[in-house]
């Protein structure tokens, strides 16, 4: 067996025996989750030290035959993009389990049920980004799906029922429209290879005609921009962020979103380059609105005097990110595709934060509604200041991670469309108010009723939220290490799209 | 004249389910009522096992038999073995212990003393063995059939013991009744479609044989009226069965009134003994007049998948909700037919043997839940299921996932291969209608588990019994089936696609 296998494993073995634990032995429920994620992070970090940055395609390969009658094989591999997706979902899980310990204690189910639901996404996650074949992505990228609804139906607030399945049919049927253009794309191979196959690097290698790649691309784009997820697309993740646990939502927009955002990577850019370039202005004037219709609606949360939600807000807040993302991926320029996977990490550990703090500041004071907070600065201080930090690296402050991806994405886009890139700018802009506004409202000011006698940081979550502050201080200092393992992959993708002029403007 | 020479050992597993068909109507007549079940059940197990193992031998014949009337092959094989497997699974079911779902006496007029007396005094009758087994050997008899002569005999040996046994429910016997009535009608409907249209062909090809009718459109090139006229009559009848819209309204009524391990029988069953004496008919027969007669599956398919999901989202009976998804399966299935390649012809058994698993799991699952007068198929008495059983509930989830073709159950294989058929054949249409009636699909499956899991129960009497061993087992072979070849489906896939060849 592979490293990569034992990896996704792990997890999976892991939440088996959570699920064989004796009913009430909730501490310890927690404890093995803890455990066995802090193991599968340091295994993955250890990993990705032996992973060799100067070279390009798939490392760590593995491959099994699975269903050989559909050519079908059981391949995993990594490149710079998905290790460093796949880094990011085994750093966060530890983190989401320490400081959502008591988050399942509402639930329907069991204590314990919520941390294995989580350690079966684990796995996923791991799957999904690891997948070479496409198939087995399918597999993955589908069954994700049912630990998060049960994350969400079963442990969420609110509406959380509705929420769950709203998530669950727009994914299912995101996926099914990406399971046609994959049954047209191996009927592709099977007439122009020897035997059809999944494999995508052989499927890169396939020439389509032009009519069928645009049909097929958009079978492939419309799943991951509901994923993503891109305006008109996002209907679905207002409901869910807001029905959701802190923790389910951590995992559910920090991670599992970007499977939408490093699937047109890997799999729009690669298979239909020629489709892409077609289609690549269209998503651009997309993308941008996805900038402000999440900017302008995250704003309206947050100056709505009644009952603006915070966890509504971080989720517009999200969309508008997204946008910057799809943004940088279909500007093709170098520098826009390294920020956008930049982007995708950055975003990851800023909206972690952000969540898990909004989280802890509902749980104690009892409400999710902005207005009911204030001057929270003065009574808890340091769980003001940490969600001052992570709101000024989601408004990419110099000096925070997602300043260097924005200002990437945004030079790349320059390059090749100045126009989109200044209009893009101007999305900042509104980014700085929609982060103010709540930050002014909730943080600083006096101290409004209801809330003078709220406690500050445990010493547990202090511990959980540390990692991230510090990884989002750290990589907006020094982002080298990052790039330097995006870059190779992200002129990898660039170069099979064969665009020409890539830099140096026009 | 010599006497027509018939291949016994290529025949042997349809006799020995028929010949234990005849023994259980003995049984019935003159067997003390206290030894009846115990007969009656040994003697139709070990006809299957017997059948089984007579089929097992002979899997690698290919030839026709009893004077080119019948083709043993490679495809009939493989349904042959579904329909055992499947019928073993459906008469564990119906032999569930103390017989709960089935009526005392059949005859009986409903409310009637009589009945009160016979349920009083457990004068249990044991008919449905016999029964069972006729169906059996019909749709045994049904996919092998190379003649038109025996396929409608085949035919009506399968319906006409469905008929009785849709009607046999102790519970809402009217409405088990009106069931039977019902599907008896609209079947002998069908039924003359399906002679009228063999006459037509007859008269144009001079033969009612397959390799006759074959022959006869290669020579004259497939133009004829009256072969179109009658291909289109047989059609009417052969989607009767498998209910395919505009021909499926029989469906949710008969599902819904039959005694729910007879429904969990039929939906399995039937549907691999009509589509395995489709495909023989539209891929050997008459495969020459393609252009002919797939626009018009075209549109029937995606007629069917559209009926199928677009009802069940509407429904709030769990066993009408099965029998709106049976609908939109056979509409799924019918691209299959439409592929019409070595593709398709795999892709449909293959279908055919993963829905067969999921489905009777699902209904046993249905046996399950009840009340102090019996079964519980209104769904809104179902909310909760999962905080009161977590097991049942799980299990049902699982063939609810399997039947919505999630990856990972075999429901997915199966969808798989058969659109894959379907796009190779360049039927494009069909592939992208069946995915986005996959994703209608997927709504109502999906609402009933979020009524299991995210609704808190109602205290209303409704529970969960025990299985005895013959449900559990049931339940427990479905499920495994439906994850296995979920996960793992390469053998089954190989061994299907080894053995699917039609003798020439």
């Amino acid at each position: 067996m592979n490293s990569l296998t034992i990896l996704g494993l792990l997890p999976l073995v892991g939440s088996a025996a959570l699920f064989l634990l004796p009913k009430g032995s909730d501490l310890l429920a927690k404890q093995v989750a803890l455990g066995v994620s802090i193991v599968v992070a340091i295994a993955g970090l250890g990993m990705a030290f032996s992973f060799d940055r100067s070279a390009t395609g798939f490392q760590f390969v593995e491959k099994h035959q699975w269903i050989p009658a559909f050519g079908i094989n059981y391949a995993l591999g990594v490149d710079g993009i998905s290790l460093l997706l796949i880094l990011l979902a085994l750093v966060l899980t530890p983190i989401v389990i320490l400081a959502c310990w008591h988050e399942a204690e509402g639930g329907r189910w069991s204590v314990k049920n919520f941390f294995g639901l989580i350690l079966i996404l684990e796995t996923m996650i791991v799957g999904v980004f690891a997948a070479t074949d496409i198939f087995l992505f399918y597999v993955f990228f589908e069954a994700m799906l049912i630990p998060v609804y049960f994350l969400i139906g079963g442990y969420g607030t609110g509406a959380r029922a509705a929420a769950a399945v709203k998530f669950l049919l727009y994914s299912l049927f995101g996926g099914l429209l990406m399971l046609a253009s994959i049954i047209g794309l191996y009927v592709i191979s099977g007439n122009q290879l020897s035997a059809p196959t999944f494999d995508i690097n052989a499927l890169s290698q396939l020439s389509i005609d032009p009519v069928t790649q645009r049909i097929l691309f958009l079978g492939f784009f419309i799943a991951f921009a509901i994923k993503a997820p891109l305006w008109p697309f996002h209907t679905w993740l207002p409901d869910a962020a807001r029905a959701a646990t802190p923790g389910t939502s951590v995992l559910l927009l920090g991670v599992l979103d970007k499977v939408g955002t490093y699937g047109m990577i890997r799999f729009c850019l690669s298979l239909f380059p020629e489709a892409s370039k077609e289609f690549g202005p269209t998503i651009i004037v997309l993308s941008l609105i996805s900038i402000f219709y999440g900017a302008f609606l995250a704003i309206a949360q947050g100056t709505s005097s009644g009952d603006g939600n915070i966890k509504a807000l971080i989720s517009y807040t999200s969309i508008s990110h997204f946008g910057f993302i799809t943004l940088g991926i279909f500007a093709f320029t170098e520098q826009s595709h390294s920020g956008a996977t930049l982007y995708m990490i950055n975003h990851g550990f800023s909206t972690a934060a952000l969540f898990l703090i909004a989280g802890w500041m509902i749980s104690r004071r009892k409400s999710e509604r902005i207005s009911d907070f204030g001057g929270l600065q003065r009574v808890t201080p340091i769980m003001a200041w940490s969600f001052f930090i992570a709101g000024m690296s989601s408004l990419a402050l110099p000096g925070l991670s997602s300043f260097v991806s924005e200002f990437l994405v945004l030079v790349g886009t320059f390059a090749r469309y100045p126009i989109p890139a200044i209009i893009g700018t101007i999305g900042i802009i509104f980014a700085a108010l929609y982060i103010l506004i709540p930050v002014q409202r909730a943080l600083h000011g006096p101290t409004t009723p209801g809330n003078e006698n709220l406690t500050d940081l445990t010493l547990r979550e202090k511990v959980s939220i540390a990692p991230v502050i510090a990884v989002i201080i750290f990589f907006g200092f020094y982002p080298q290490p990052l790039l330097d393992v995006i870059n190779p992959a992200a002129s990898a993708t660039l170069s099979a799209l064969q665009i020409t002029g890539i830099t140096g403007g026009k | 004249m010599n006497a027509p020479n018939i291949e016994y050992g290529m025949l042997g597993p349809i006799l020995i389910v028929l010949a234990a068909a005849l023994i259980g109507v003995l049984i019935e007549a003159f067997v003390s009522s206290r030894y009846r079940y115990i007969l009656q059940t040994g003697t139709a197990f070990a006809a299957i096992a017997l059948a089984f193992l007579q089929l097992v031998l002979i899997r690698n014949t290919s030839s026709k038999a009893a004077v080119s009337s019948m083709s043993i092959d490679g495809v009939a094989i493989v349904l042959q073995g579904s329909v055992l497997i499947f019928g073993f699974l459906g008469l564990l079911l119906i032999a569930e212990r103390g017989f709960q779902s089935f009526t005392a006496q059949a005859a009986a007029i409903p409310g009637s003393n009589e009945e009160q007396k016979a349920l009083v005094s457990g004068l249990q009758q044991t008919e449905v063995f016999p029964l069972t087994l006729f169906a059996i050997s019909g749709a045994m008899l049904f996919p092998a059939a190379n003649d038109l002569l025996t396929l409608f005999v085949s035919l009506e040996v399968l319906s006409l013991p469905l008929y009785l046994m849709a009607g046999l429910s102790q519970r809402r016997r009217l409405l088990s009744q009106e069931a039977a009535l019902k599907y008896f009608l609209l079947g002998a409907f069908s039924s003359a479609f399906f002679l009228f249209g063999s006459a037509f062909i007859y008269g144009q090809a001079g033969s009612t044989t397959f390799d006759g009718i074959r022959k006869s459109i290669v020579e004259s090139g497939g133009s004829d009226q009256f072969l179109l006229v009658g291909l289109a009559l047989l059609t009417v009848g052969l989607l009767f069965k498998v209910s395919a819209a505009p021909f499926h309204a029989w469906t949710p009524d008969v599902y819904q009134g039959s005694p729910t391990p007879v429904t969990a029988f039929m939906a399995a069953v039937t549907k691999v003994a009509a589509f395995g004496a489709a495909i023989r008919i539209y891929y050997f027969a008459v495969g020459g007049l393609v252009w002919s007669w797939r626009p018009i599956l075209i549109a029937i398919s995606i007629a069917t998948m559209a009926i199928g999901t677009v009802i069940a989202i509407a429904q709030k009976d769990v066993k009408r909700v099965l029998a709106y998804s049976a609908i939109a399966h056979s509409g799924f299935l019918l691209t299959g037919i439409i592929a019409l390649s070595k593709d398709g012809l795999n892709a449909t058994l293959i279908y055919l043997f993963t829905y067969g698993f999921t489905t009777i799991g699902t209904f046993a699952i249905v046996t399950l839940v009840r009340d102090s007068g019996g079964e519980v198929s209104d769904l809104n008495r179902w909310v909760g299921l999962g905080k009161r059983s977590p097991l049942v509930a799980g299990t049902f989830t699982l063939f609810l996932l399997g039947l919505a073709g999630i990856p990972l159950t075999s429901g997915f294989v199966g969808k798989f291969a058969i659109f894959t058929a379907a796009y190779k054949s360049g039927n494009i249409s069909v592939v992208v209608a069946g995915v986005l009636a996959s994703a209608i699909a997927a709504f109502f499956y999906i609402r009933i588990i979020v009524m299991m899991y995210f609704s808190d129960p109602v205290e209303d009497g409704t529970s969960v019994v025990i299985p005895s061993a013959m449900t559990a087992a049931t339940i427990a072979i479905c499920a495994v089936a439906t994850l296995v070849m979920g996960i793992y489906p390469q053998p089954v896939i190989s061994a299907i696609n080894s053995l699917a060849f039609f003798a020439g």
